[in-house]
C-alpha cells in the first residue's frame, strides 16, 4: 500500500525522523483554520498518490488564513495525472538553503535492503539516477545487520553529504531506517531532506511504501487505507477477500492464480483486436482450491460491473476442482435470476474437468457458453462483448442466445 | 535424471498436521514421493497414517533428518511462522527447501534469505509463494498436480503455479524433466538463472520453457545468461502485457512500477537473446511442439 505524504510523514515524526507541524484538510474552510493555527505563511498541498504535484498546479503558497482557504479551493478536485485531489495538506512553509535525498528500499535483484543517497535532492529521483548516477549512492544494507550509526555515517559519505549536516543526517537514518522495519516498509523515501536558514535538517516531503503481507503484525495500518478513493467494486470485493483490481475494459475475468489470471487479461486483449478494441474489465484470482461459495461471490462482482458486456471464466484446475467451479457458477446464476443478463463463456481444463462441464451441461443456463480451450474461449467472450454492445443499446435483457 | 529432486529424495513437511499441508502431504505421497516425516514440535513422537502409510512426526527438521536421511523439507508453515522454520531448516543443513507458504512479510523473506547467504548457502530455497518443484514419474515437493503429464524431456521454470500446470497440460504429449515454480514474490530463493542453469547442465532435459511475469527484472537477467550460457532451445512466455502501472497484480513481486518490469521489456530482452516467445501460453506451447520435432 502506497501511502499519502501527509500519511508518511506522520509515520516519520512518531519514529523521530524530523517534519514540519501541518494537518489535512478536506474543504477549503478547514484549510483556513489550520493555516489561522499556525499564524504564518503556509504550503497548501495536493495529497494524491503520484508524483508532479508541482507542475500540476497543486503546490501553492499562501500568506494569510484567506489565501490559504483560497489556494485550497483551487486545489482541491484537482485532476492531477488522473488522480483527483480530495484533501490538502496545510503546513508552514520553510525556507530552504539546500536540498539532499535519502531512502531505504527493497532490492529484488539482490535479496536484500539498499539505501539511496544524494546531496542534490529536490528533483524526481528516477530523473536523477538517469541524468547524474554518480550523484545517487546506492549502498546495500544487510537485512540482519540493520542500520546503525556506523552504517548511517558509510552512507552519508557516499552521498557526499556537507560536513555541516552530517550528524543530522546519520541520526535521521537512523531514524528512518527504525521506521522502515518497524513498519514493514518496503520503500520509505524523504525528497527533499532540506537544511533550513537555522541549519536544522527537516524531511519536507516522504514517500511510504507498506507491504501489505504483514498487515497481520500491524493492525492500525488499517487506518490508512483510502476507503474515500477506493473503487467501490474493488473495496467490495476485499470485503469477501477475493483479489480484485478494475480495469477499464468491457470483458469480466475471473481465473485461479495470479499467472493465470494476468495471462487471461492478455489473451482476451490479444483478441479483442479482432472485435474493435475489446478489452478486460477487471483482474480477479479466485486463487487455489476456490470452493463454489468463492465462485459464486466473484461473478457476483463481476456481474455487478455495469461496465462488464461478458464475462470470461478462465480456470485451470490444478488445486481447484472444476466442479467446484461449475457448482459456484451455477449458484451464482441462480441467486441473480434475472439479474444476470451478461454472457458467459467457461473454459475448464484439468482436476475434475468432466464432472465440472457435465454440470454446466445440465444445468443448461442460457447466458453459458462452455469453449475448450484459452485462446478461443477468449475469442468468443470478446465476440459476445461486441454483440451486447450492439443489442444492448435496444434491449439489454435478449443477449443470452 | 531431473534436477533439484529425484527419485532418491527424501522428503519431510514442515506443517505437515496442518489442513494445506496434510492434503498436500496426501497428495505427494498418491504421486509417489518418499515423504519419510512431518515436523511439528507440539505433536513430536505422534505417528500420522495417511492412506495406509504411517508417517512420525519429529519436534524438529534436525531430528527428522537424523532419523529418517531427509534431504528436502516443504513447507506449509502459516506466514507468521515461516521465518522460523526456514532458519531452522538452514541451519539443520537441509539439501533443498521448498517453502509453500504464500503471504510471508517482504522483511522476513529478506532476513532467512541473509541468513542463507550468511551461513554459506548450504540449502537451496525455492519459494517462497510457489507451487514447487516436480519431477514427474520421480517425486514431487510441493503442490503441483501430479496427474498433469508424465516424464519426458523438457524442463519448466516459472513464477506462476496455474501457468506451470496450463504450459505442462499443453505439452502433456511430451512430458518433463522437472517443473519448478519458483514463486511470485519480490524476494525469492531459486532464480530462473538457477533453474535454467541446472536445466542447461541436466542430460535428460533437451528443451526448456519460460515462464515470466511483469514486476522486477529477473526475466531481463535471465534473458542475458541465457545469451551466454545457455545451449538447449528455450521457449518463453512473459504474463502481464495489459496490467497497468502501479497495481499489483495478484502476486506481491507483479507490479509496473514507471518504466521498470513491463511485459514488453521482458519479451525483448528475451527475444534478443535468442529465446522464442509466445503471444499465448498456447502459442508458446506450439513453438516448443515444433522445436521437440526436430530435437526428435
Amino acid at each position: 500500500m502506497d501511502l499519502y505524504e501527509y500519511q508518511a510523514k506522520d509515520l516519520f515524526a512518531a519514529h523521530g525522523v524530523p517534519v514540519l507541524p501541518g494537518s489535512v484538510a478536506h474543504t477549503p474552510g478547514e484549510a483556513r483554520a489550520i493555516a489561522a493555527r499556525l499564524d504564518q505563511t503556509v504550503v497548501v498541498k495536493a495529497q494524491v498518490k503520484t508524483g508532479g504535484r508541482g507542475k500540476a498546479g497543486g503546490v501553492k503558497l499562501a500568506k494569510t488564513a484567506e489565501d490559504a482557504e483560497a489556494k485550497a479551493g483551487a486545489i482541491l478536485g484537482l485532476d492531477i495525472k488522473g488522480h483527483v485531489t480530495r484533501k490538502v495538506l496545510v503546513t508552514p512553509a520553510s525556507d530552504i538553503d539546500e536540498e539532499y535525498y535519502v531512502s531505504f528500499l527493497l532490492d529484488r535483484a539482490n535479496r536484500t535492503f539498499l539505501a539511496m543517497a544524494s546531496a542534490e535532492g529536490g528533483m524526481e529521483i528516477e530523473q536523477l539516477a538517469v541524468e547524474r548516477p554518480e550523484a545517487l549512492a546506492k549502498i546495500p544494507v544487510d537485512a540482519i545487520a540493520g542500520v546503525d550509526a556506523a552504517k548511517a555515517r558509510e552512507i552519508v559519505a557516499a552521498g557526499t553529504f556537507p560536513a555541516q549536516v552530517a550528524d543530522q543526517v546519520v541520526d535521521v537514518l537512523v531514524k528512518l531506517w527504525r521506521t522502515f522495519v518497524e513498519e514493514a516498509a518496503t520503500l520509505v523515501e524523504v525528497n527533499p531532506l532540506v537544511r533550513d536558514p537555522q541549519g536544522r535538517v527537516i524531511a519536507l516531503d516522504g514517500k511510504v511504501t507498506l507491504d501489505d503481507n504483514a498487515s497481520f503484525r500491524h493492525p492500525g495500518h488499517a487506518e490508512l487505507v483510502d476507503s474515500e478513493a477506493e473503487d467501490p467494486l474493488e473495496a467490495k470485493a476485499k470485503a469477501k477477500d477475493l483479489n480484485y483490481v478494475k480495469l477499464d475494459g468491457q470483458v469480466g475475468i475471473i481465473g485461479n492464480g495470479a499467472g493465470l489470471v494476468m495471462s487471461t487479461l492478455d489473451v482476451v486483449a490479444y483478441a479483442g483486436e479482432r472485435w474493435g478494441g475489446v478489452k478486460p474489465a477487471n483482474f480477479l484470482d479466485i486463487g487455489g482450491g476456490a470452493s463454489a461459495e468463492v465462485m459464486a461471490n466473484g461473478l457476483e462482482i463481476i456481474l455487478s460491473d455495469p461496465d462488464v458486456r461478458s464475462v470470461f471464466v478462465n480456470v485451470f484446475g490444478g488445486i481447484t476442482a472444476c466442479d467446484e467451479v461449475a457448482k459456484g457458477i451455477v449458484r451464482a446464476l441462480e441467486i441473480l435470476g434475472d439479474e444476470a443478463r451478461k454472457p458467459l463463456v467457461v473454459r475448464l481444463d484439468g482436476n475434475n474437468v468432466d464432472e465440472g462441464r457435465r454440470i454446466l451441461a445440465e444445468a443448461n443456463h442460457q447466458l453459458v457458453n462452455v469453449v475448450d480451450t484459452m485462446d478461443n474461449a477468449a475469442d468468443k467472450a470478446a465476440e459476445l462483448a461486441t454483440t451486447d454492445l450492439l443489442a444492448g443499446s435496444s434491449n439489454s435483457t435478449t443477449s443470452g442466445a | 535424471m531431473a534436477i533439484f529432486l529425484t527419485e532418491q529424495s527424501r522428503v519431510i513437511v514442515q506443517g505437515m498436521t496442518g489442513s494445506e499441508g496434510m492434503k498436500h502431504t496426501k497428495r505427494m505421497l498418491a504421486s509417489g514421493t518418499a515423504i519419510v516425516g512431518g515436523v511439528n514440535p507440539r505433536k513430536a513422537g505422534e505417528k500420522v497414517e495417511i492412506d495406509g502409510v504411517s508417517v512420525p512426526v519429529f519436534g524438529t527438521v534436525a531430528e527428522a533428518m537424523t532419523a529418517t536421511g531427509a534431504d528436502v523439507s516443504v513447507v506449509f508453515v502459516p506466514p507468521a511462522f515461516a521465518k522460523a522454520a526456514v532458519i531452522e531448516a538452514i541451519d539443520a543443513g537441509i539439501g533443498l527447501l521448498v517453502v509453500i507458504t504464500e503471504g510471508i512479510p517482504v522483511h522476513d523473506t529478506a532476513a532467512f534469505w541473509a541468513h542463507a547467504v550468511a551461513t554459506g548457502n548450504k540449502t537451496r530455497i525455492i519459494g517462497p509463494n510457489c507451487p514447487g518443484v516436480i519431477s514427474p514419474g520421480k517425486s514431487n515437493a510441493g503442490i503441483i498436480p501430479a496427474d498433469i503429464c508424465g516424464p519426458g524431456r523438457i524442463g519448466l521454470v516459472s513464477k506462476s503455479g496455474t501457468l506451470t500446470y496450463q504450459m505442462m497440460y499443453e505439452l502433456r504429449e511430451f512430458g518433463f524433466s522437472s517443473a519448478v515454480g519458483i514463486g511470485g514474490d519480490p524476494v525469492i530463493g531459486t532464480t530462473h538463472i538457477d533453474a535454467l542453469r541446472a536445466f542447461q547442465d541436466d542430460p535428460e532435459t533437451a528443451a526448456i520453457v519460460m515462464i515470466g511475469e511483469i514486476g522486477g527484472d529477473a526475466e531481463e537477467r535471465a534473458a542475458a545468461y541465457i545469451r551466454d550460457h545457455v545451449t538447449k532451445p528455450v521457449v518463453g512466455y512473459v504474463a502481464g502485457f495489459t496490467a497497468p502501472e502501479g497495481k499489483t497484480m495478484g502476486h506481491a513481486g507483479a507490479i509496473v512500477s514507471g518504466s521498470a518490469g513491463t511485459a514488453a521489456a521482458k519479451q525483448e530482452a528475451l527475444e534478443a537473446a535468442g529465446v522464442k516467445v509466445g503471444r499465448t501460453p498456447s502459442e508458446a506451447a506450439g513453438l516448443m511442439r515444433e522445436i521437440m520435432a526436430s530435437v526428435g
